[in-house]
């Protein structure tokens, strides 16, 4: 990305990147609205925050780098006893509010609970009070002679982060999403059969927008797979589903949107039919762009970018691994067809990325149809250095530094990935490593 | 995620895209690309280059090789289903995946009739293939042999492990009629029915000539792999694991004998989540013990995730009721 015109990506991507190795297993990775912060949720339950360091005048050619900014316990594991089954503290999402005052706010959801937690610097401490002294000890009150005003003092800073309000018991199946509303007053979170609207301050009680748990579960035959609000119309949501298909809902038109205002689906092309073809149409992510124009789908193969006001086909696809559709069934056989790939915008909605296997994760210019695929691993990037694009040979003849398929490692798969909202820095969760790259200033 | 069942890489067989129509499967020419994934070799289909003279003949294996691997997808499928993570609760987006498939694959195979081929071997001769119910369930339970059998799921939707476990469940079910049939889960009873499938494929000739060439053809390619890869026993349990048994009671007493020496009592839910089952017995997790090659008999041996999930569990369960 050595972009001289900042609109257009130019995918010859220089990194400078950094790269963490986390205690367990990257579950999600989201930016905050600034690209100050970087937050991530992992399989133990904790969340690991980098901030951004200022950027110093004297370091001209180097952007500013993450450092751990505070780590804290967000979910621990729990037990269900009237099912006699475990819940999982692993992290399903993090998304971050719109920073109003000096403290950052996010909500992280396990498999049940929401938690909306409270993220504050303290660096300062009050020194010199009357009714107690440094250590804390209560002092005497026929002792005291004087009246002193307390001082604050610098200290070494110390971020908290501290659980503001805990939304729990109101899903009985997986939420899989969870989406701030652009009014920063309400939140949709989904699971697989319902979504829940809450109001960030209150959490005894939320409403129930969608349910599309049959009355009989024999006839079951379709889930949520992922939610989101529009970024500018605080009415609108969509959810897509195991179908491969995106309903768009408006909230002003019932208090239970199970009836859809859109329906997006793209017919199936019947010479590619499969024992397979429902599972890889199954959507596993879904965000708006930006500009809350268009939105975006990942399916197994592919992302597709629609426009909202067109419902019959996506505006653009863009193949992701093609060559695995000859390895359907292989994958369906080691469980890999159900997993469950994100995607991002970048700041501009010029670009968007995916990941894929082999550590391997692409990104796609919209403007320009190039792509490009890249590789986060430890041996090849070291800081500082540029990142090699790479290839997979789908046949014939293998070229020098290009991969098999049958070579590809399919435990190394990269799920999560964000983009800076406003940068060209990226964020790439590759098991238990985190990577972050960001291009070179010229 | 850790997947727990076994499949050793011989047993697996690559699939290709599903053919539309029978036109297709009678005359199409042998050049398809078979992919070994796990080897990293490309396979080609054997008989490419041989010059065939019997068009049919390369139809016939083209489309047992179809059948063939259809239904390992189906056993495959089967297989994931029954086997959860007995201490949290499975993804429930995978299940219907899952399950999805299976009833997709039940339903063509309704409808090019071999479905039909595993139901005539059960039914007593007066009755028409449309009276008949094809309906798969994962487990079913049978209390007494004349009452209306009862079903239930230990794979439901709403968990592995719930109250409604005794309760009619089913996790699949592709009605064909309306007369009530239950497909059954017993390992030992897969053998008798295999048995009786390849009589009663013998015995019904005539009627069933053109279909039974695929079949017949099926079940000697089925034999002669099984026996190659692993114990023949281990795929015709899980195949075999399915019986057509009719709901109605009637008078037929060639079935009542088949399932005589069933003991239904291993179904029960204390059985099952304390796995304290006899060596004889099939339970559930007894398929994913006789799934691994190196079982010769069916024997109770533990398997790393399951069985010390159930102690656990068994714990858990005593601390509960409070014993």
């Amino acid at each position: 990305m050595c972009a001289a015109d900042s609109n257009s990506l130019e995918l010859c991507y220089n990194g400078l990147s950094l790269s963490f190795r986390m205690a367990d297993i990257i579950s999600t990775v989201e930016f905050n609205y600034s690209g100050e912060l970087l937050a991530t949720g992992d399989k133990g339950g904790r969340v690991v925050i980098f901030q951004r360091e200022q950027e110093s005048k004297n370091r001209l050619l180097s952007r500013g780098e993450y450092n751990v900014y505070s780590t804290f316990q967000s979910h621990e594991p729990e037990f269900d006893y009237l099912k006699s089954l475990e819940i999982e503290e692993k992290i399903n999402k993090i998304r971050w509010l719109p920073q109003q005052n000096a403290a950052h706010f996010l909500l992280s959801a396990n498999d049940k609970t929401i938690k909306l937690w409270k993220i504050s610097e303290r660096d300062k401490r009050a020194e010199g009070y009357n009714l107690k002294d440094e250590d804390g000890r209560l002092r005497d009150p026929f002792r005291i002679t004087t009246l002193r005003v307390p001082v604050l003092m610098p200290m070494d800073l110390m971020v908290e982060a501290s659980p503001r309000r805990i939304f729990a018991n109101a899903h009985t199946y997986h939420i899989n999403s969870i989406s701030v509303n652009s009014d920063y007053e309400t939140y949709i979170s989904a699971d697989d059969l319902r979504i829940n609207l809450w109001h960030l301050e209150i959490t005894d009680r939320s409403f129930n927008i969608v349910d599309i748990k049959p009355a009989n579960m024999e006839e079951l035959t379709e889930v949520i797979t992922a939610a989101e609000c529009h970024p500018h119309q605080c009415n609108v949501f969509v959810y897509s589903s195991s179908k491969g298909t995106i309903r768009l809902c408006d909230m002003r038109a019932a208090a239970l949107c199970d009836r859809h205002s859109k329906f997006f689906e793209e017919p199936e092309d019947p010479s590619s039919r499969s024992f397979f073809s429902e599972i890889i149409s199954s959507i596993s992510d879904v965000k708006f762009s930006h500009s809350g124009r268009y939105m975006m789908t990942r399916d197994y193969l592919s992302v597709k970018v629609w426009d909202l006001n067109m419902e019959n086909r996506p505006v653009e696809t863009y193949q992701v691994h093609e060559y695995l559709r000859s390895k359907l069934c292989s994958l369906y056989e080691n469980d890999c067809i159900f997993d469950k790939f994100e995607c991002c915008w970048n700041g501009s909605d010029s670009a968007i990325m995916t990941g894929s296997y082999n550590n391997f994760f692409r990104m796609f210019d919209r403007n320009t149809r190039r792509d490009i695929t890249l590789e986060a691993s430890r041996e090849n990037s070291k800081p500082r250095a540029m990142l090699k694009p790479r290839k997979v040979c789908t046949g014939g003849k293998r070229k020098k530094d290009e991969i098999s398929v049958d070579s590809l490692d399919f435990n190394k798969k990269i799920l999560h990935t964000a983009w800076h909202p406003k940068e060209n820095v990226i964020a790439v969760a590759a098991t238990n490593n985190l990577y972050i790259f960001q291009d070179k200033i010229n | 995620m850790a997947s727990i069942f076994v499949v050793s890489a011989e047993r697996f067989i690559p699939l290709f895209p599903r053919l539309a129509c029978q036109g297709v499967l009678l005359g199409c020419h042998p050049c398809f690309r078979l992919n070994m994934f796990s080897k990293g070799t490309k396979r080609k289909f054997s008989d490419g280059d041989e010059e065939i003279s019997d068009e049919s003949l390369v139809g016939a294996r083209v489309a047992s090789s179809y059948s063939l691997q259809r239904q390992s997808l189906l056993d495959m499928s089967l297989i994931k289903l029954q086997l959860c993570h007995m201490l949290v609760e499975p993804n429930l987006c995978r299940s219907v995946l899952i399950a999805n498939t299976v009833r997709q694959i039940q339903e063509e195979m309704t409808h090019d009739g071999s479905w039909h081929m595993v139901a005539e071997a059960f039914c007593s001769a007066g009755q028409s293939p449309s009276e008949r119910l094809v309906a798969t369930e994962v487990l079913c339970r049978s209390r007494e042999q004349d009452a209306e059998p009862k079903l239930f799921s230990v794979i439901s939707y709403e968990g592995c492990r719930e109250e409604e476990v005794v309760a009619d469940e089913t996790l699949c079910s592709v009605s064909v009629s309306d007369t009530v049939s239950n497909v059954c889960l017993a390992g030992r009873i897969g053998q008798c029915w295999e048995k009786s499938e390849l009589s009663g494929v013998e015995r019904d000739e005539e009627a069933l000539e053109d279909s039974r060439l695929g079949s017949g053809e099926d079940e000697e390619i089925d034999t002669k792999d099984r026996a190659s890869t692993e114990s023949p026993k281990t795929i015709g349990q899980v195949f075999g694991t399915f019986e057509i048994k009719n709901g109605s009671p009637g008078p037929d007493s060639a079935l009542e004998e088949l399932f005589s020496d069933v003991d239904t009592s291993y179904y029960d839910l204390d059985t099952m989540l304390t796995g304290m089952q006899s060596a004889p017995k099939m339970g559930p997790y007894d398929i994913l013990d006789s799934l691994a090659p190196s079982h010769s008999s069916p024997s109770i041996v533990s398997t790393p995730n399951c069985r010390s999930d159930l102690n656990e569990l068994d714990h858990i369960m005593e601390i509960i009721v409070g014993s």
